[in-house]
């Protein structure tokens, strides 16, 4: 029987435009872009040009200090673009999809002999997992104390990471986890979700947002300490890298195309770096005044129609952007339609029945740590979130050691900076302090 | 509205920098957010927000407020009605008589307070913070009626100054900016703060025979024996009643136990204050009364009082409503409030009881634990490392 942990402190925000479970499969896209800032810690080059053929798998970054730590292709076509930002950087590379077989070639990648681990950073698939603490891209010489694989995904309108056509993959892959790490592979999935394994430790959550992240759950289970490290990665990987085993290439992803701006709501099949435009196509009216966020609303990123579906490729959100309110004395406003986890506004009255249609606005001006306690409520850490962000603003290593900057990364304090009445950027003030920690006690 | 924010927008380019009145930034800053709610959105991190802001949460404070403020103006003309011998009670009468008395002391906080506010916002360039909205009314509330407006000055200005402004600013002050103004006041000039002559406003008339203005609690800690009987201002027995819905003199906004149970009620449904803190401190000032009221004592004639008068009487339940819930001086972390809170109850009604010299320890209490508190944060977030430490020792 598996274990199950109840997460109570956490929040489902109640956001229009839940998608339903229905499947469709992009047409669309054409143009597919891997982003290497997607892929934190290594330092990432790479020696394609524009107009280079690729098969799905190809490598298209290495990683500058280790061997085969890459990031590939995930289509088989043409190099369109090394977009480039300042100082040369390269903010991406992206592929015109060419149709004609796109299965009939395979990529170097399957026939490439050496261990499974070489294979794994060659296709890309380490990539996609993390490693705690930092939250960057596992560094290959460090083995993992335990590997943990979460398999659904709590964020707000956040759809199925994975189907039921995926669990045979699914167990093959945690079979292949299992040994890259002397300690155990850890399954968390939503409580009734029925999936079981016999190589990992599966694990039941039941509660609201972020139950899904593997942040709360491996405090749950058990707290990354100093001077350990954990990997983490979500079920769709760990399908990639069971299918990988076989030999099979797969950057398939299913992302949810959510948000109150979306007509019908759904789940759509596509490829990992998927276009935008292609993805949208028909699904929203019209784009002016709306935010297009690759991912969820609390960690995702902000994208043009021209951009693409970024790490870790499972959702876009379309809201309103809502800068042109022009809102009149918005403090004393008494309406029904504004959602405050503070019972300040009437909203709470009517419940949550009805979601809300929210706007990308902050709703106020940054101020200093006024209200105590508000992170913690949605915060399921034995951590003092508040005092762990002031340590990092001190930049005080031996206190955000102490006070367990090892166990978290940017994404638990995605709550905390919503539900913020400070209005503080409490993402960025952590990531920061993981850089910071990273470059100092390397 | 549209006509109203393009006027204002087209007048911001001379407030911004380079432009005429760039002197005046904050200022304007602070007059447009109130006005318009910035169209500001997101740029990094979460892309959507919670509606609650500082500029709503000071406001539900002070809401909150508004039934104590009310009462109080009222009560301040009851009073003196009582006190000079006019039957009339007339509602209206009574209120503006109060409401006048002290309009000048809310002007003069508001405009010293925030105008410091202003000045140092801009000084360092920042955005006016909303914390004053709270502290200016609460300043007037706590001081006696007839306090003299140059004195108020003086004391909002030491407040807003040193106990607020050199730290940082709100959301850095250990100290709560309301309780040092009063208690600057108290020390400074205590003929004008404490006493039997300056909780009722007689307004240049002669109060009637038989008229005393001491408080409830004057009267008590200058009484002797155990059989003290507390009046009212015509020497008539004031009852559990009476004291529970704030018919007696005092510092004119917290008399009413009543009228604070409402506001409290509004902290504690919108969630603003700690209801951790308040329990506690209740549960504090209850306690120490039990054991005053069990050792009740001649030399000390306040202890005679029963818990829940002591509750009911004095800055009380007022300074546990608004004063101890000041997140920003309180305990920060969920297990020091609680311990936060039973001081302040607990010490409150101890100061009251055994220190005659003071009537009421309230305000000494919480500015007390405000001193405490990062101690007692520091305790309880040691102990979170401590648990951290100890995993680690299985592991070396």
């Amino acid at each position: 029987m598996s274990e199950k942990i109840r997460i109570k402190r956490g929040l489902d925000i109640p956001l229009a435009g839940k998608p339903s479970n229905e499947v469709t499969m992009d047409s669309g896209s054409k143009l597919f872009a891997i982003f290497p800032d997607d892929f934190p810690g290594p330092v990432w080059k790479t020696s394609r040009k524009v107009g280079d053929k690729v098969e799905a798998g190809d490598i298209l970054f290495f990683d500058k200090n280790s061997e085969s730590l890459s990031l590939v292709a995930p289509v088989r076509g043409e190099i369109k673009e090394i977009n480039r930002g300042e100082r040369r950087h390269i903010n991406f590379i992206s592929i015109e999809v060419d149709f004609s077989n796109p299965k009939a070639s395979v990529s170097t990648l399957s026939e490439s002999s050496g261990d499974f681990k070489d294979k794994l950073q060659r296709s890309g698939l380490w990539s996609m997992m993390r490693q705690r603490p930092y939250d960057i891209v596992p560094e290959p010489d460090k083995q993992p104390r335990d590997i943990f694989v979460t398999a659904f995904d709590s964020a707000p309108l956040s759809g199925e990471i994975i189907t039921s056509d995926d669990h045979e993959w699914l167990e093959k892959g945690l079979a292949e986890l299992a040994k890259l790490t002397p300690g155990k592979v850890y399954l968390d999935i939503r409580y009734g979700q029925g999936l079981t394994s016999n190589v990992a430790i599966v694990t039941e959550f039941e509660g609201p947002h972020p139950a899904g992240n593997v942040g709360p759950q491996i405090a749950a289970i058990k707290p990354v300490n100093k001077g350990e490290t954990v990997w983490t990665l979500d079920a769709r990987t760990a399908v990639r890298i069971g299918k990988l085993s076989e030999g099979i290439p797969d950057y398939e992803t299913l992302v949810a195309v959510t948000g109150p701006e979306v007509n019908n709501p759904h789940l759509v099949k596509t490829i990992v770096g998927a276009s935008i435009e292609g993805i949208l196509k028909g699904l929203v009216d019209d784009f002016a005044g709306k935010r297009i966020i690759s991912g969820n609303v609390l960690t995702g990123e902000k994208v043009g129609l021209d951009g693409f579906i970024r790490y870790p490729y499972r959702q876009i959100t379309v809201i309103p952007e809502g800068d042109d309110a022009d809102e009149f004395m918005g403090w004393a406003s008494m309406s029904p339609e504004k959602f405050s986890v503070k019972r300040t506004f009437p909203a709470f009255i009517r419940g949550l029945s009805k979601p809300f249609n929210f706007d990308a606005r902050v709703k106020g001006g940054k101020r200093a740590m006024i209200l105590s306690g508000e992170y913690d409520k949605v915060f399921p850490f034995d951590i003092y979130p508040e005092y762990l962000l002031k340590a990092i603003m001190a930049k005080d290593i031996d206190r955000m050691e102490k006070l367990g900057i090892y166990e978290v990364a940017p994404e638990d304090f995605a709550l905390p900076e919503f539900v913020d009445t400070s209005k503080q950027e409490l993402q960025k003030t952590v990531k920061e302090g993981l850089d910071y920690l990273r470059k100092e006690l390397s | 509205m549209k006509g109203l924010k393009k006027k204002i927008d087209n007048v911001k380019p001379h407030f911004e920098k380079g432009g005429k009145f760039s002197k005046l930034h904050s200022v304007f800053d602070g007059f447009y957010t109130f006005l318009f709610t910035p169209n500001e959105t997101s740029r990094s991190g979460v892309h959507i927000h919670d509606s609650n802001d500082s500029k709503r949460t000071m406001i539900t404070v002070v809401i909150a407020l508004l039934p104590c403020v009310l009462f109080g103006m009222w009560n301040i003309g009851l009073q003196h009605n009582m006190a000079i011998g006019d039957p009339d009670r007339a509602f209206f009468r009574m209120f503006f008589y109060g409401f006048f008395a002290v309009l000048p002391q809310i002007l003069t906080a508001y405009i010293v307070g925030l105008g410091i506010e202003f000045i140092v916002a801009q000084i360092r360039g920042h955005e006016i913070q909303e914390g004053f909205l709270v502290s200016g009314i609460l300043i007037p509330m706590i001081c006696p009626v007839d306090t003299p407006c140059w004195m108020l000055a003086v004391s909002v200005a030491f407040a807003v100054i040193f106990a607020k402004e050199v730290f940082g600013g709100t959301g850095y002050n250990f100290l709560n900016v309301a309780l040092v103004t009063r208690a600057f006041l108290f020390f400074a000039y205590p003929s004008k703060m404490s006493g039997d002559n300056v909780f009722v406003s007689l307004g240049n008339q002669t109060a009637v025979d038989g008229y005393s203005g001491a408080t409830p609690l004057g009267q008590l800690a200058s009484a002797t024996g155990g059989d003290a009987q507390v009046l009212n201002v015509v020497g008539d027995p004031l009852s559990f009643t009476d004291m529970f819905f704030g018919f007696y003199p005092g510092s004119w906004g917290e008399t009413s136990t009543f009228c604070i149970l409402i506001g409290l009620g509004i902290l504690l449904l919108t969630g603003i204050a700690s209801w951790k803190i308040i329990f506690s401190a209740v549960f504090g000032g209850f306690f120490m009364g039990v054991v005053a009221h069990h050792f009740a004592n001649e030399l000390y004639p306040v202890t005679y009082l029963l818990p829940w008068e002591q509750l009911s009487l004095g800055g009380f339940a007022f300074a546990v409503t608004f004063m101890a819930t000041d997140p920003v001086t309180a305990c920060r972390t969920e297990a020091g409030k609680y311990i936060y809170g039973f001081l302040i109850g607990a010490i409150a009604i101890l100061i009251r009881c055994y220190n005659t010299g003071y009537p009421e320890g309230a305000m000494l209490a919480v500015l007390l634990m405000n001193c405490f508190a990062p101690l007692i944060d520091y305790i309880v977030v040691n102990g979170n490392i401590n648990r951290r430490m100890k995993r680690l020792v299985p592991n070396d």
